[in-house]
């Protein structure tokens, strides 16, 4: 029986419940029930996202900021308000903070484009992390070559934490930037932020936080860290695809030049003059993705009826009972820190002798989704020493029977392959 | 699809003895790819016949998912002793025609990375020996 946590008073929130709102959790794959262990790639969506989005195509769909008559007024109210529901959610202090993006990926480019080549002077050092996500490692990596600006990697701890005296040598006066990922999105790593954005501020440095494996799963308040920039992808939290966010404080936004250039980010434009629109649509060139933005605010919606804390209590009971549950069986490794309060609800493992790929396969045909391969991060692979892993997450409507699948799937897997 | 369908008999018995695994010391050349989605790795060193036309021998070394290390095993027991303008024309149908079961497209390309390493290493052996006689 699931029963409510030990340590805790909050009510948790009812999953069967949840699962209603998941159509796409209903099917079958390969004739089994779909157990969906991806949610870290991208999640699901629940019914109030699918009908909002479809709400607005049907009945209030124009084009924002730029009708005078009611569907355009209608369309850019809707707009706003998703704005500041996105706002409330993560803590900003206003709408103003908030600027929409495609996603995670494309805020951490705009950073790298907009805020460092606009600042940072060659012999300038950036200290990101050795477990960070493709996203907010390549574009570092592509200004370090072009503006001579050095890359610093905080190691790791053997148990997968951030080496916090490693970040104390690291730090110098020549830092400018120092960014990390809140939560991994491979050994599921937690990192306290607040104390991190403390020391690299008295350094002199601003803070770029990726949030993307975070904001979905647990309550962020972007004052309380005093992060300058946070970064997240709105399908990884029930939105659809095409949205993210990059929250940041209002002087250093008004302070960039603008990334994008083109319709609804300008004042003024004249044949030989252009003036930038206010913040944030000083950074929202062309028509913007409205509707998903929407969408977005639906979620966000859907996430707080449930609570944040409640959906963190969920999943760390979640990942306590897989990692115990995996544990259990012979040949897995599982990377990352081994408690579950330090770690989100992500776990990166191998089985012993099967390659993750044909783990994947063979757990496919029982229904089972799981990602296998790098996850988007091969230098902490390389840390890892594998080549690969096999990775399962969790979200709301994961069930602790879902955990029970994959462990005797993986069992099943083991007997296919002759490996005892 | 039934698991045992996917992971049938010849795919493991490819994977758990290969044939010609191993390096030549004695090589024409050799090439080696990885497949970045899931970091299988394959390497081949070929055997030219003495007048460079043919196959006479081939060897693979490498790490990755059965899929690639079954296909390019019987990749290299099929093309043993055939032209290598031939082999540079093989349809990749022939190595999922060894396979014999349904991929799907993620999977696909692990079966032919064998197939894509043996090719463009013939291609860039052909380069080079043009570059030579130039």
């Amino acid at each position: 029986m699931w029963s409510v946590g030990m340590h805790t008073q909050r009510e948790f929130f009812d999953v069967h419940a949840v699962r209603r709102d998941f159509p796409i959790l209903q099917q079958r794959v390969n004739g089994k029930p779909l157990v969906f262990l991806d949610s870290a790639a991208s999640s699901q969506k629940p019914l109030p996202v699918l009908e909002a989005m479809e709400r607005v195509y049907r009945e209030a769909y124009a084009n924002v900021h730029r009708g005078v008559y009611a569907l355009s007024e209608a369309a850019t109210a809707a707009y706003d308000e998703a704005r500041a529901k996105i706002a409330r959610f993560i803590g900003a202090p206003a709408v103003e903070n908030i600027v929409f993006t495609r996603n995670a990926t494309e805020a951490l480019n705009l950073l790298a484009y907009a805020y460092a080549r606009a600042f940072l002077r060659e012999g300038d050092e950036i200290l990101l992390t050795e477990l960070e996500h493709h996203a907010n490692f390549v574009p570092w990596m592509v200004l370090a070559r072009e503006r001579n600006v050095t890359l610093k990697f905080i190691p790791l701890t053997p148990e997968g934490l951030l080496d916090l005296d490693a970040f104390e040598r690291l730090l110098t006066e020549r830092t400018r930037i120092v960014t990390f990922a809140h939560v991994s999105n491979v050994l599921g790593t937690i990192t306290d932020p607040a104390p991190i954005i403390a020391r690299a501020h008295a350094a002199g440095a601003i803070v770029i936080v990726d949030g993307s494996q975070s904001v979905p799963h647990m309550p962020v308040n972007v004052q309380a860290m005093d992060c300058d920039f946070l970064v997240f992808s709105g399908h990884k939290m029930l939105g659809p695809t095409g949205i993210g966010v990059l929250y940041g404080k209002r002087a250093l936004l008004e302070a960039m030049p603008p990334f994008l250039t083109g319709g609804d980010m300008i004042s003024y434009v004249g044949f030989d003059d252009v003036r930038w629109n206010d913040v944030p649509l000083k950074f929202e060139a062309g028509t913007p993705a409205f509707v998903e933005a929407i969408g977005l605010g639906a979620a966000v919606d859907y996430l707080s009826a449930l609570g944040m804390d409640a959906v963190r209590a969920h999943e760390a009971q979640l990942t306590a009972y897989a990692l115990e549950r995996l544990s259990e069986v012979s040949g897995v490794r599982i990377y990352g820190p081994q408690d579950p309060q330090r770690r989100g609800g992500v776990i990166a493992f191998t089985v012993n002798r099967i390659h993750p790929h044909d783990l994947a396969s063979l757990l496919d045909q029982h229904g089972i989704a799981i990602r296998a391969g790098h996850h988007c991060a091969q230098p902490l692979h390389q840390r890892l020493g594998v080549n690969a892993t096999a990775r399962a997450s969790f979200y709301i409507y994961t069930e602790p029977s879902e955990i029970d699948a994959l462990a005797e799937g993986i069992e099943h897997a083991k007997r296919a392959l002759r490996i005892s | 699809m039934a698991m045992s369908d996917l992971y049938r008999e010849h795919l493991l018995d490819h994977y758990e003895n290969p044939r010609h695994h191993a390096t030549l010391a004695d090589a024409d050349f050799s090439h080696q790819a990885s497949n970045p989605l899931c970091g299988d790795h394959v390497r081949i060193d070929v055997k030219l016949s003495e007048d460079k036309t043919r196959i006479a021998d081939a060897a693979f070394s490498g790490e990755g998912c059965i899929i690639s290390q079954a296909a390019t095993s019987m990749l290299l027991e099929s093309v043993m002793g055939w032209r290598i303008d031939d082999v540079e024309q093989l349809d990749p149908q022939h190595v999922l025609s060894l396979i014999g079961v349904p991929l799907t497209a993620n999977r696909v390309k692990c079966a032919l990375l064998g197939l894509k390493v043996l090719k463009t290493g013939i291609k860039l052996w052909k380069l080079q020996q043009m570059q030579h006689s130039a």
